[in-house]
């Protein structure tokens, strides 16, 4: 209902930077997501179920490692969003100080939970893959290690947020907190794989075998996929009861909720 | 006001803060030791909770010396913008116009020759304790001139953001010690490579290029961090 007025108010303007435009407004991003969210679970869903059949049903038992390597579809997707969503706080983190728009702020935030459970995931479903792989639950490995302090990096933002009780405030000091966290990430990364094979004389490989069964490869990369729907959902429904939140005593929240009763 | 600002050049701002802090600094001594005990009593903790066998002290010595740096800088770091936010001295800089990226450098210099030079000083005595080689005490000391003042300048970010939380000592070094894992891992290589005789000017450039770098960033990082607490 708001979109037309706004699209006919200021016709001259590019359709893509009104969007943007729009996007800024709460209300707006609010009933927008609204429309999206149900849409990125029921894609998340059907692409994860499509994964994990193929996956676990499909894909024939690894000779080398047998069964185990089947963690290998919850594992690495969960690592490689690790990373991404890291990346695309800071990004988020940097927009927010730099333009200083409300929603970015939410969504940064938003993403260190998220991440920080996709770091949870794929240390634990790492550390389940070591113990028949390797015989033990946990190795100072240069990605589990990495991964560590990933987790710390995401608990570091995450405390920061709950300790300022000012949204806005406690949302721009972590966000700086993020990129600082994100110059840092690729030192950090490369110091500990090499503080790795420093200390360790044969580091142990678990993705080493390049030539891998495209049977086995496709459902990773469909998980791949799916687990970025499943971020992108997660997030937009975090965002939305953020803004709901922040924004209570406001109209427009007052409204939707009137809405949603009537 | 204005005009007393312009006829100031920023390295007189730099210097006068310099002294300024270590002038309050020298005058709390005893607050000015507890870093320094703390370090003593953490690395004297070692020998008391592994055993006091000299090789095994040897191998580890480089990182518990090293890891006690890290912990005593930590204590020491929430000094280094607390009592000038406490009595609004901060929000004073802030408002004064001149440049809180150099503002927070000089604070930074100061925390570093009042918390971070008498760890490198004193690391010939730890070194002592830790049974460690006396070749490559050169090389601890060394590291630890290079690193400590990353320490300050890194931890400076995570004071200015925590600087108005009432408990910001305990989230402090859940922010800063993820960042330094670099400056551990170089540095602690650098001394053992030393001890087994292997090249170790590598690490040592590492630490250098490290120091380049946050002291050109960190800063301003520590500055928006400020700003951001004090908004």
């Amino acid at each position: 209902m708001t979109t037309e007025t706004a699209t006919q108010n200021k016709p001259r303007k590019n359709a893509l930077v009104m969007f943007i435009h729009k996007m800024g407004s709460p209300p707006w991003f609010y009933n927008f997501s609204g429309k999206l969210v149900p849409w990125l679970w029921a894609i998340f869903c059907s692409l994860a179920a499509w994964a994990l059949y193929l996956g676990l049903v499909k894909a024939p038992a690894d000779y080398l490692q047998g069964e185990s390597f089947r963690i290998m579809y919850i594992h690495v997707p969960s690592a490689w969003m690790s990373m991404m969503i890291y990346t695309s706080m800071a990004i988020m983190g940097f927009i927010a100080l730099v333009w200083r728009i409300r929603i970015v702020e939410v969504l940064a935030m938003c993403s260190a939970p998220v991440g920080a459970a996709f770091t949870l995931v794929a240390l634990a479903s790492g550390s389940l893959w070591g113990r028949p792989t390797w015989g033990t639950y946990w190795v100072w490995d240069a990605r589990l290690t990495s991964e560590l302090v990933l987790l710390f990096l995401y608990l570091g933002v995450i405390g920061l947020y709950n300790a300022i009780d000012e949204p806005r405030k406690a949302a721009r000091a972590a966000c700086l907190l993020a990129i600082v966290g994100a110059v840092n990430l690729p030192i950090i990364h490369y110091s500990v794989k090499w503080w790795n094979t420093l200390h360790q004389g044969s580091s142990i490989s678990v993705t080493g075998g390049s030539n891998i069964d495209p049977s086995m490869l496709w459902p990773l990369l469909i998980m791949a996929i799916a687990v970025k729907f499943y971020y992108g959902a997660n997030l937009l429904t975090r965002a939305r009861v953020r803004l709901l939140e922040q924004d209570k005593r406001k109209a427009w929240v007052r409204q939707v909720i009137g809405e949603k009763k009537s | 006001m204005i005009q007393e600002k312009s006829s100031v050049s920023l390295s007189g701002v730099f210097l006068a803060l310099l002294r300024r802090d270590l002038l309050l600094a020298f005058r709390r001594r005893t607050e000015l030791l507890f870093p320094v005990i703390f370090l003593l009593v953490v690395v004297s903790l070692f020998p008391l909770g592994i055993g006091p066998g000299p090789q095994l002290l040897a191998r580890i010595a480089p990182g518990v010396i090293w890891i006690a740096a890290l912990l005593a800088t930590v204590i020491s770091l929430d000094g280094l913008f607390r009592s000038d936010f406490e009595d609004g001295t901060l929000e004073q800089f802030v408002i004064s116009g001149h440049p809180l990226t150099l503002i927070s450098l000089a604070k930074i210099c100061a925390h570093w020759l009042v918390a971070g030079l008498p760890i490198v000083l004193l690391c010939p005595l730890l070194a002592l304790w830790m049974n460690l080689p006396v070749e490559s005490l050169g090389v601890l000391m060394l590291t630890l001139a290079l690193g400590t003042p990353v320490l300050s300048l890194i931890g400076s970010i995570g004071v200015g953001l925590t600087i108005s939380l009432k408990r910001g000592g305990q989230l402090l070094s859940l922010l800063v010690f993820p960042l330094y894992v670099p400056i551990l891992i170089i540095a602690t290589a650098a001394v053992m490579a030393a001890s087994d005789g292997l090249p170790y000017t590598q690490f040592l450039g590492l630490l250098t290029a490290g120091l380049i770098t946050s002291v050109t960033l960190a800063p301003f990082a520590a500055a928006a961090a400020l700003k951001i607490s004090l908004s």
